[in-house]
């Protein structure tokens, strides 16, 4: 289990790397670079969890379904989701701006400083 | 470099990065087996302690509360960021949006799709604040709730046009709201230091576990919070939208 669990993580990271790097249009960039980031929100969560653990809310219930996860983990990765989504829209503006300079979002093609 | 190589290069580069995460993360402790002392600690501690039924808003809002401070001022200079990175440039004016332009009538929307923006936008809008207010009872909080709220301008675009959205947002009134929003974070921090205790103190009455009004502090952040990331992500809509709709390079 730990290897699955522990393995998207590795997976989802390195995939996203991958598109980044093999990336043919800026957007598709921003998008995969979002991929990779979202594996650390996973491996947060990862750290977080409790084998048949509940959320970390604690509205009046009877009896609680057995131990709480960990809300540290779900206040960071929330963070992370924050700090994602602030990273992508200034990289999409930045790609708004080459498409307008350049007249292409490939990045093979960008040549800087040509005039 | 050219493709393959860098190809060939990422390959190399990937399976040295693979082989160290692997070492990594395989010194994790297993899968679900336990989680830290401190988590435990807060979940046991914080619904007592600061009358909260959302650990998860009490950890982010309190126990934490000047991480989430930042992180809040990293958001609005991400907004800011964009905003001037995508403001019309010397070369580029405003110009009428295309569905203005003199010569062209567009057919208003149909009713159907008029009424389903309706509808879709304020149930946005009111699945917003209760996010918002509701953050230290359930899940949610400021910042999902704010983008709830931002949200619904989207809505309004997709089932409108450019010229009834931009009646939605003035562009001086959605940067206050973006400033208000992150200074009244430190305000409510300043109030722990005028009631003679550290920034960012919980010293608002706490109010009864599983009410509304509720974890002191809290609701007050989230509030802000709310603000900000709504306003913030309204003038991030309102300035991608600009670009495709009204500002166009000058003809020389």
């Amino acid at each position: 289990m730990s290897v699955l669990a522990y393995g998207v993580v590795a997976w989802l990271f390195l995939i996203g790397i991958y598109g980044v790097v093999s990336s043919r249009n800026l957007i598709h960039l921003v998008v995969c670079l979002s991929v990779s980031q979202s594996a650390t929100d996973i491996l947060l969560l990862e750290i977080g969890y409790r084998a048949g653990g509940h959320a970390p809310v604690f509205v009046d219930l009877p009896a609680h379904p057995g131990p709480a996860v960990d809300a540290v983990m779900q206040a960071l990765a929330l963070t992370d989701v924050v700090i994602g989504a602030a990273v992508t829209g200034l990289l999409l503006a930045l790609a708004v701006q080459v498409h307008k300079r350049a007249g292409t979002l490939d990045p093979d093609k960008l040549r800087a400083t040509r005039d | 470099m050219s493709r393959s190589a860098r190809l060939m290069f990422f390959a190399a580069a990937a399976a040295a990065l693979a082989a160290t995460l692997g070492v990594g993360l395989s010194g994790l402790p297993s899968f679900g087996s336990q989680i830290s002392a401190y988590a435990r600690m807060l979940n046991e501690l914080a619904p007592a302690q600061r009358h909260v039924t959302d650990v998860v808003s009490a950890i982010s809002f309190d126990y934490r509360g000047i991480d989430t401070l930042f992180e809040e001022f990293i958001l609005l200079s991400a907004v800011t960021g964009i905003s001037v990175l995508l403001r019309p440039l010397s070369d580029e004016s405003r110009q009428l949006p295309e569905d203005k332009a003199p010569d062209r009538t567009i057919p208003p929307p149909s009713p159907a799709v008029w009424l389903l923006a309706v509808f879709l936008g304020s149930l946005l809008v009111l699945t917003g604040i209760e996010t918002v207010t509701h953050g230290q009872l359930t899940p949610g909080g400021g910042f999902q709730g704010g983008v709830i709220v931002a949200s619904a301008v989207y809505v309004a675009y997709l089932g409108t046009n450019y010229v009834t959205v931009e009646r939605f947002q003035p562009g001086a009134l959605l940067e206050a709201t973006d400033g208000v929003g992150a200074s009244g974070y430190v305000v409510i921090g300043l109030l722990g230091l005028l009631a003679g205790a550290d920034f960012l103190s919980n010293v608002v009455g706490l109010g009864g576990t599983g009410n509304l009004i509720s974890g002191g502090t809290i609701p007050l952040l989230n509030l802000v919070v709310g603000v900000e990331v709504a306003g913030g992500f309204a003038i991030l809509a309102s300035e991608f939208l600009d670009q495709t709709a009204v500002i166009r390079t000058r003809r020389r």
